[in-house]
């Protein structure tokens, strides 16, 4: 997509694995970069200032605003969206199985950012109190499940991760 | 928990897994945002920063003339593609005493910040935005109606120039010899309040994608709407096209919660833009604009009295009601008709009177919020409940419970009718069992005990109860066919509009009882004005008890069908047939059985031979269960919160939610949509706050400048449930998607209050932040050391 006459760089980004090369101007988000560039649909814009969390994704397994990064901060990096959270054939990583068990999504919109959230947080603090949870996902508004079946989910998710006891 | 209402039940009454859950946990949902098409325009508006002004002339040269721009459109420019220039969208009310139909765009008066004046086009969202900015408006401010109160009296300014005054309607409610009630009762107190209620802040804001088909002279319109039926009528009114010539289809919807039941000027003219360009246009609302363009429920001023005998019985209530309507009329005087209706519907109120004022304003017009007016009715009254159980010396519970609605009363018919006209009759319920399982869920009676113990550590603990009818299931129908075909597969369709409830799943629930129990094999279209030909969508509670009604029916008689030709191919009984999956077996004998597909195919029929005996060709039912009175649901909230004294910070403890929505379809969906509801009356209680300055600028225009609940606001939330079955309806559900908003702001005023005790603190508005706390608590202490 042209930009008028704003400046553009070429960028490389691995995305969900794949090394991703484009013409990138210097004024586009992350998150207009994968959404429209790569059409990976999947991550949110909700608010586009850096509260809601919808557009949550990892880069360098970290989780970042994509709507407050710019496309060009992450060339170079590894960046992981919620259509890269699933394994390669297409089973569901423990958290989103653990959100579909626990209705842990109504509308669907916010779940992309707590889940690439949630994973960061599970790797640093693989078994969390429920506490450490909410404060970990205060950083991403839902507006349908008022958070209790997102904790529920998560520390189901966690155990799986863990590998000690069994999921249903 | 007592849930179980559909004991012999294979899915209804089960936390059977979302069919909507597989796309949106995998990041393929299609939202509206996602649609990508070929030559589409991005489209940016131009919104006046004035809360009211002139608009002396609009200069597009300079915007017309950046890269990438392919047109700035103002109403001017769009008159070739409309027969109408306003949106008529308000309800039929006697009370109206102007009209305030909005435009398509503000051409010569811009009347609140954020009105869109102008659309821009280009071929990305940045460029169109570069352009809106590069758009150059000459405005001449006007004075400005910043407050509902202000606005009502004698010389205000007006919040449209040449009005007569700002009164848009006015009424009244009511029933019984209020005055006499009032002249001869022992007891009465009054309340001055105040209730601000701010916005749905869905999590996807609004957005429209019109695509048109000029061969066929036809319009695609993807909205994130509420309802798309009322969106191609108003569409085909104001573009003046046949509606075999629009068709509005909902993506999946990020969120609704009222507002986007409202039809919007971008609707038409982004509609118009791609009619006048002949490229698709998109247009996606962002947060900032969500805050100046998308309808809110703001303010109301309620000044209300109760009389009791001395008993602590209830009388009479009466009082006077002003709304803030914002600068239009979008939906009506539905929300303050609402907060009236809803405010003495729990209790039994021999004389009951109410007065309304409805005040424009120069601010985005209101429209329903989750809970439609009903929290602030039900705040009005439990204020007045408590400020007599103070008086009177009695619990606060104790109180209700003399005043509830018996269940040996039921059905109780209210002297109240609704918008509509229709008579208000609560259906079925327990209403003081209800409160008692709040009660004995949150220790009321241990509450003292621990509140004399958190004081003698210097800490302040308060608890605080509210009881609510809501009204759901508004009527009169919702459309649902039922198709099975030569696949065997089955497919429903509805006039119902899913916006994240889990609508789809509660349908095929429904049918996938009737139609073999597997929710795998059924197909649900919502929200889609081409697969279904008449429909309501979604409001009031409503879409489970309308649509899951017709679809309920739909599908028995659908099934009745099967089980005939069935039994016609298998020469057995149809009485000794079952279906199970994909197959219709004779009961205890597996091998005896036949396909859905070959029973589709056979009541399809051939050329030339006869169809199976008993009915029409085909596997096709369609429902429109006709309903008109609306089926009441209850319940009970009890909070026990701390403050912060040195702070003002109100921390909620734990919170107790008893709730009677009939039989629970799908548990788990209904305590979703109930924390959902609870978490939003959290956020009413202590933090969403719309501010406007006296000019009428917004001055929450962010998420970080206006709050919503996180996860660390939460408290421990108990739900506890009951199942009275209604009557009114052939599954005997009650709806439950705005139930959980509505009591949470009348708990947690009750808990703040009884937590200031010491202070004599009277708590006479909502929201409640640390600031306002801080200075209640300033100004009683300045006045006890007077």
């Amino acid at each position: 997509m042209s930009d008028g006459g704003c400046a553009s760089r070429s960028i490389a980004v691995t995305v969900n694995g794949s090394v991703c090369r484009a013409e990138a101007p210097v004024r586009l988000t992350l998150s207009d970069f994968l959404r429209q560039t790569l059409h990976l649909t999947g991550t949110h814009l909700g608010c586009e200032h850096g509260v809601c969390g919808a557009c949550t994704v990892l880069v360098d397994g970290r989780a970042m605003r994509s709507c407050l990064m710019l496309a060009v901060q992450a060339d170079g990096h590894q960046v992981t969206t919620i259509e890269g959270l699933a394994a390669p054939d297409g089973s569901l990583h423990p958290l989103q199985a653990a959100f579909c068990r626990h209705h842990g999504l109504q509308c669907g919109f916010c779940t992309p950012g707590l889940l690439t959230t949630l994973v960061e947080f599970l790797k640093d603090c693989p078994d969390p109190t429920a506490a450490e949870i909410r404060e970990a996902i205060s950083g991403n508004i839902c507006r349908c499940t008022g958070y209790d079946s997102i904790v529920a989910a998560t520390i189901e998710a966690a155990r799986a991760l863990r590998g000690d006891g069994t999921t249903p | 928990m007592t849930v179980g209402g559909f004991p012999q039940a294979r899915v209804l009454g089960r936390d059977v897994p979302r069919v909507e859950d597989e796309p949106l946990i995998r990041g393929k949902g299609r939202f509206l945002d996602d649609i990508a098409l070929p030559d589409m325009l991005h489209a940016a508006f131009l919104r006046s920063p004035h809360a009211h002004a002139l608009i002396r002339g609009i200069d597009a040269a300079a915007a017309r003339a950046l890269p990438g721009v392919a047109a700035i459109l103002t109403l001017a420019d769009l008159l070739p593609c409309l027969a109408e220039t306003c949106l008529k969208t308000a309800m039929p009310s006697p009370s109206y005493r102007q009209q305030l139909d909005r435009p398509v765009l503000a051409d010569r008066e811009a009347v609140h910040v954020g009105e869109p004046i102008a659309i821009a086009l280009a071929e990305s969202r940045a460029l169109a935005e570069d352009a809106a900015a590069a758009v150059e408006i000459d405005y001449d401010p006007l004075p400005v109606v910043a407050d509902c109160l202000a606005a009502l009296e004698a010389g205000a300014a007006t919040a449209h120039r040449g009005a007569p005054s700002n009164l848009v309607a006015e009424m009244t409610m009511g029933f019984g010899d209020v005055d006499r009630a009032f002249e001869q009762a022992p007891h009465r107190f009054r309340e001055r309040l105040r209730i601000h209620r701010g916005g749905s802040h869905s999590m996807e804001c609004r957005g429209v994608v019109a695509v048109p088909e000029p061969v066929e002279d036809r319009l695609t319109v993807w909205s994130s709407t509420q309802m798309p039926h009322a969106a191609r009528r108003l569409l085909c009114d104001i573009l003046g096209l046949d509606e075999n010539r629009i068709r509005v289809a909902t993506p999946d919807i990020g969120g609704a919660f009222g507002p986007k039941l409202v039809f919007y000027p971008e609707e038409v003219a982004v509609a118009a833009a791609a009619r006048a360009t002949g490229r698709p246009v998109k247009w996606v609302e962002d947060r900032r604009e969500h805050f100046v363009a998308t309808a809110q429920e703001r303010d109301q001023y309620w000044d209300v009295e109760l009389a009791t005998d001395a008993d602590g019985r209830i009388l009479a209530v009466r009082g006077a009601l002003v709304h803030d309507h914002g600068a239009w009329t979008v939906r009506g005087v539905n929300v303050p008709q609402g907060a009236m209706g809803a405010m003495p519907l729990a209790y039994v109120v021999p004389a009951y009177r109410i007065g309304l004022k409805v005040a424009a304003t120069n601010k985005v017009p209101v429209a329903p919020v989750r809970g439609a007016g009903q929290p602030q009715g039900v705040f009005a009254m439990e204020r007045l409940l408590d400020a007599a159980a103070r008086g009177l010396g009695l619990d606060r519970a104790e109180i209700r419970r003399r005043n509830l609605v018996p269940p040996d009363r039921m059905p109780y018919a209210t002297p109240l009718k609704t918008r509509g006209g229709i008579a208000v009759t609560l259906d079925s319920g327990d209403y003081p069992r209800c409160q008692q399982m709040a009660l004995d869920g949150a220790d009321w009676s241990g509450f003292p005990a621990r509140q004399a113990a958190a004081r003698a550590k210097g800490r302040y603990l308060g608890i605080g109860l509210a009881n609510y009818v809501e009204g759901t299931g508004r009527g009169p129908y919702e459309h649902v066919s039922v198709r099975i075909e030569g696949s065997g597969k089955i497919f429903v369709a509805t006039g119902a509009a899913a916006m994240g409830q889990g609508t789809r799943t509660m349908l095929a629930q429904i049918v996938a009882e009737q139609l073999g129990g597997d929710l795998g094999r059924i197909e649900v279209i919502t929200g889609d004005t081409a697969a279904a030909p008449l429909g309501l969508g979604g409001s009031n509670s409503r879409q489970a008890v309308m649509a899951g009604s017709s679809a309920h029916v739909a599908a028995r008689r659908l099934r009745q069908r099967v089980l005939e030709i069935a039994g016609q191919l298998l020469e057995v009984a149809p009485a000794d047939l079952e279906i199970d999956g994909d197959r219709v077996r004779l009961k205890g004998v597996a091998e005896v059985s036949l396909g859905l597909s070959a029973i589709a195919r056979a009541a399809a029929g051939q050329a030339g031979f006869p169809l199976p005996e008993g009915g029409g060709p085909g596997l096709f039912a369609r429902e429109e269960v006709v309903i008109d009175a609306m089926t009441y649901a209850n319940g009970s909230a009890v909070a026990e919160l701390e403050v912060d004294i040195g702070t003002g910070k109100v921390t909620i403890l734990n919170l107790v939610f008893a709730h009677d929505c009939g039989r629970a379809l799908h548990p788990r969906l209904v305590e979703g949509q109930l924390m959902g509801g609870i978490a939003h009356g959290i956020g009413n209680a202590l933090y969403e706050y719309m501010v406007y300055d006296e000019n009428a600028q917004p001055l929450t225009t962010n998420l970080a400048e206006y709050l919503l609940v996180t996860a660390t606001e939460m408290p421990p939330v108990k739900i506890l449930h009951i199942e009275s079955t209604t009557p009114l309806n052939p599954l005997g559900i009650k709806g439950v998607g705005e139930a959980g908003v509505i009591p949470i702001g009348a708990a947690v005023a009750s808990a703040v209050e009884d937590a200031l005790s010491p202070w004599k603190i009277k708590i006479d508005r909502l929201p409640l932040s640390p600031v306002e706390i801080l200075a209640l608590l300033n100004a009683a202490k300045a006045r006890d050391s007077l």
